[in-house]
């Protein structure tokens, strides 16, 4: 493989109330070894056009800022190599199945909508049990690991875009909010099966999934929305059947002793620095 | 600052075709899909040759004749792979829908191994006799030709 080589990143642009459709911009990069898409569309920016606008913060596959389709694939710009993908032509269009905000920026409002909808926190009946400070909560290993993998989530946006349920219409909440719900669900220390049941087992809800595991296929922290997606189906099978066990939530862990008590430690508040 | 809003960007039935550069169980949700509608299709003409017995014997015979001018019972045999895949991907599909052949959820470990693996040996048994049952289909099409 030669040191450096060419590469043409075709860009999709688009700027909605000025164009009155997508169009696709060629630009030349300059590519070597273990160079990331990211690394791309950084160079175009800084040597060829600086109005191209995209989104990224972390550039280590954290932030799922980056999202966008990566010849015709949802994936992190900031962690996929240009030579894993593309010798000769690279297409980048921002993620499916999203309104565009501009060039390849996609809105994910919509997602947010859904992900607000099916209630992503902690549900007590206890509410001083979630106080923050206040306590803290017994959970095995084994209790872990039944939502540990959905909590490796950073919200990209590559599920819905590779999602064909989503690619036909808005009647689906989307892998992502639905694994964030079961993720909750699947928490020993969550009571609020009962409060995300209505939009969970709704007409847009985990019933309308289809199983095609592209979600799975294309997320980019391993966290398995199909299977998220069918674990809670279960979930609503057994509440169904009434065979689903209330679970009580763990008690909280005892005080200390009187004496030992140390109030939770909570941050300085922030102040302008003078200089 | 509010966005102008821009066309939704879905890809429309191109999302069945390529949205995640499809893994093979995308590949069987897209035939699970066509079966599915060629089954309709053919309750549609099953009901509507079928009525013609309202019109007394000599319709339905002349009907029945007419089926067979055009290879009716091979379209026939093809609706029968159709119901075959359909069905036993359906079973699948339940099993799966049930929660059951995923697998534990686990810590993600790159190369991240998903549910899609772990359920592939029921979805093999799946096809194998999807296979089998159409393998014998085309066995007696052939053993009694119309």
């Amino acid at each position: 493989m030669k040191d450096r080589e060419t590469v043409t990143f075709r860009v999709q642009r688009y700027e909605p109330g000025r164009d009155a459709k997508p169009v696709w911009a060629d630009f030349p990069v300059a590519v070597q070894a273990g160079m990331t898409v990211l690394d791309g569309l950084l160079q175009i920016r800084q040597q060829l056009d600086a109005t191209l606008a995209w989104r990224f913060s972390c550039r280590m596959g954290l932030c799922g800022s980056c999202g966008m389709m990566i010849n015709g694939k949802p994936g992190l710009a900031c962690n996929t190599q240009v030579h894993d993908v593309a010798r000769k032509t690279l297409r980048l269009a921002p993620l499916a199945n999203f309104p565009v905000v501009r060039d390849l920026v996609a809105d994910l409002r919509t997602m947010f909508a859904a992900h607000a909808e099916l209630k992503p926190f902690l549900v007590r009946d206890d509410k001083a049990g979630i106080e923050p400070g206040a306590a803290e909560f017994l959970q095995s290993p084994e209790e872990l690991l039944k939502f540990l993998q959905f909590s490796y989530c950073i919200k990209c946006g590559a599920c819905m875009a590779a999602c064909p349920t989503m690619a036909l219409g808005a009647g689906f909440l989307g892998p992502m909010p639905l694994t964030a719900a079961h993720r909750y669900n699947a928490d020993s220390r969550d009571q609020g099966f009962a409060l995300r049941k209505p939009a969970l087992a709704g007409p847009r809800g985990a019933h309308h999934c289809h199983y095609a595991g592209e979600c799975t296929r294309v997320c980019p922290k391993g966290v398995d929305p199909a299977r998220a997606v069918q674990l809670a189906r279960r979930d609503l099978l057994l509440d169904l059947l009434r065979l689903k066990r209330r679970r009580p939530a763990p008690a909280p862990v005892a005080e200390p002793p009187a004496g030992e008590h140390k109030a939770p430690i909570e941050a300085p508040p922030f102040t302008a620095r003078a200089d | 600052m509010e966005s102008i809003p821009s066309p939704p960007n879905r890809l429309g039935l191109l999302g069945w075709l390529g949205g995640g550069r499809r893994g093979i169980e995308a590949y069987v949700f897209l035939c699970q899909r066509v079966s599915g509608v060629v089954l309709l299709l053919y309750l549609s003409i099953h009901v509507f040759l079928t009525g013609a017995r309202l019109f007394g014997p000599e319709a339905w015979d002349r009907l029945c004749k007419m089926t067979h001018l055009f290879g009716y019972h091979y379209f026939e045999y093809l609706v029968f792979a159709a119901f075959a895949f359909h069905a036993f991907n359906g079973i699948r599909l339940v099993i799966i829908e049930f929660g059951f052949g995923l697998g534990r959820p686990e810590r993600p470990v790159y190369p991240y191994r998903g549910s899609t693996h772990k359920q592939r040996p029921l979805m093999i048994a799946m096809m194998v006799l999807t296979a089998v049952l159409i393998a014998a289909g085309g066995f007696e099409l052939v053993r009694f030709p119309h």
